[in-house]
């Protein structure tokens, strides 16, 4: 739990071209390998010496993981290795998914930005300090949660979904993608696979020590987002307690679709309240045809929070999703 | 035992002008260290040499010569095999040469650098650019920001080996051949922008940067751009003066 000014141990390391190359090298080291892509969660692990990998397989050098490109449905495909700072900028994004480009802007500094990837984000370890601090939790295969004990600290918990463990999904841009509908194309070499947003996250009662469906031998090459919500009334917000770097204590990428004041259909997604983003569904069926006024804004937050289950330290969150769905629906501007 | 001898190479600050002996020295130690059966062997040979058997074909001068040789064979098969600590590595595809060309500041550096290595460690204690400062090594304070290919980046995080063939540039580079300082050099002068300034290099770096991409910011957009920098001085009104007449100078120049 030392912070350790160090060079990192030592592992081997390979810097393919290609992804059939990379595909050949993580199944030929299966759990020995890791992935790095822009490195900015890895290298915390490595340096704590509380993560250790004998292979580390470097995604730089595969420029086919970059870019962003139309898709024939109209919709996009991001390549994994994208860089934040070009998600934000990208003008095909900010044309028609202005969420995910704000979401993007919104991530840590700019330095991580320009070198944190959009596959990278959304595939992102949680930040539960016990957890990162190297302690035997569940999620690193103990069995003990120490963030839900009568001492703990756990302002940035979960409030929702929680199973033994309370970590949380510190992702800025994976609601704005759950919100999108979009898709991750996820190859092995077995072949590819392609797997809703909503199902690439999981919680701790489907695996608790992973946050996404991700296994060894996988890698996320692209993010496809399809038209659906092409030019839709987005609203994001990220709430934090320091404007910059810091990770969200709950943020909302909404998604609405308003014919003459009435909300048609919508999409709600809260993040850093459980260990995956929450699609509010509950609240998108209530709002479906109803008038876009401060009636249905109250009625919605109420809904939004229903079922939450605080911990010791983390009950504020609870009135911030209930005002953060009631601003999504009003469409206030960001403060 | 081998992650600790690598540890004490980079932290040695004379790395870069290490005289032979002294690697020579550290090969001895890194490949028959590990070697437990080499080890037996030269204490056995030592032990040995202390008691006096008159028989014994093994003198004090032999056994150092057996010792130099074995090392030397070891060295060089170190050149031979170099950088695998996994069997077959070399016929994988992306396996990497540990010794590697770096273009920083306009020259092309040749330098040996370990696969777990970050380009902060690399600048500061093998290419004695010490200019770039490596604060919390988490990519938090943004002390250690660097140029790459014109871009800002934690130089804590990222790997020495991800770089290779791009353009890096840091602190040191920043002035004219002829001595003139950058125009957002001489304004933090000229203004006396900062504190203690051990967070000098990294703001400066993420400034010059920033105003690659919006030459003419408000001092709002600047602060922005510069956010992935702390000062532990606090003395961020007078970095942004600072930083604002550097933007100020750098369009004179232009113009």
């Amino acid at each position: 739990m030392a912070i350790v000014h160090d060079v990192m141990p030592v592992f081997e390391l390979f810097q393919p071209t290609t992804v059939d190359d990379t595909l050949a090298l993580l199944d030929t080291y299966g759990a020995d390998a890791w992935v790095l892509a822009g490195g900015l969660d890895t290298f915390d692990w490595f340096k704590d010496r509380n993560k250790r990998r004998k292979v580390v397989v470097d995604l730089s050098g595969v420029q086919t993981l970059r870019g962003v490109k139309k898709t024939a449905d109209g919709g996009l495909e991001i390549g994994a290795s994208t860089t934040l700072t070009d998600v934000a900028s990208e003008p095909l994004v900010k044309q028609n998914y202005r969420l995910l480009s704000q979401a993007a802007a919104l991530v840590a500094s700019p330095q991580i930005r320009n070198q944190g990837t959009l596959g990278g984000n959304v595939s992102q370890d949680t930040r539960c300090w016990y957890y990162r601090s190297g302690w035997t939790c569940y999620r690193a295969g103990g069995n003990i949660c120490y963030a839900d004990t009568p001492t703990a600290i756990n302002r940035e918990h979960a409030i929702f979904d929680a199973n033994r463990c309370v970590a949380v999904n510190p992702s800025d841009t994976a609601p704005a993608l759950v919100a999108l509908d979009a898709q991750m194309v996820i190859r092995s070499s077995d072949g590819e696979r392609v797997v809703n947003a909503q199902d690439y996250f999981i919680g701790p009662s489907t695996d608790i020590t992973r946050m996404t469906v991700l296994q060894p031998g996988d890698l996320l090459t692209a993010i496809r987002i399809p038209a659906t919500w092409a030019n839709a009334e987005f609203y994001f917000e990220k709430i934090r307690e320091r404007q910059v770097w810091d990770f969200p204590l709950v943020n909302i990428a909404a998604a609405l679709k308003v014919e003459g004041g009435t909300i048609r259909s919508s999409r709600f997604v809260v993040n850093a309240v459980a260990a995956h983003p929450v699609r509010l569904g509950a609240v998108e069926d209530a709002v479906a045809g109803k008038p876009r006024n401060e009636e249905t804004a109250a009625m919605a937050g109420a809904l939004a929070v229903q079922g939450a289950r605080p911990l010791t330290h983390n009950g504020y969150k609870i009135p911030l999703v209930r005002n953060l769905v009631k601003r999504a629906i009003r469409g206030e501007a960001q403060a | 035992m081998l992650q600790h001898v690598q540890n004490v190479f980079t932290r040695s600050g004379a790395c870069s002008r290490m005289r032979a002996t002294r690697r020579f020295l550290l090969f001895l130690f890194l490949f028959c260290g590990p070697r437990a059966g080499l080890l037996d062997e030269v204490i056995a040979m030592s032990t040995q040499e202390q008691t006096p058997q008159p028989s014994s074909s093994v003198t004090r001068r032999a056994f150092i010569k057996m010792v130099i040789a074995s090392g030397a064979a070891v060295s060089a098969s170190a050149y031979l095999f170099r950088g695998s600590t996994l069997v077959g590595q070399g016929s994988l595809p992306g396996a990497v040469e540990r010794l590697m060309s770096l273009n920083v500041n306009g020259q092309l550096r040749r330098v040996d650098v370990m696969k777990q290595e970050t380009l902060a460690t690399t600048l500061r204690y093998k290419l004695g650019l010490t200019g770039t400062k490596l604060g919390c090594d988490r990519s938090e304070c943004g002390a250690c920001t660097v140029l790459i290919d014109d871009i800002p980046h934690y130089s804590c995080s990222v790997l020495t080996h991800t770089v290779r063939g791009r353009k890096i540039q840091t602190i040191e580079g920043l002035e004219r051949p002829d001595g003139t300082l950058h125009p957002v050099q001489q304004a933090i002068l000229d203004e006396q922008g900062f504190q203690c300034a051990f967070c000098m290099s990294g703001f400066v770096m993420s400034a010059v940067g920033f105003l690659k991409t919006n030459p003419n910011p408000t001092r709002e957009e600047l602060a922005h751009g510069i956010s992935g920098n702390l000062c532990r001085c606090a003395d961020y009104d007078k970095i942004l003066r600072a930083m604002m007449r550097g933007a100020a100078y750098m369009q004179k120049t232009t113009t």
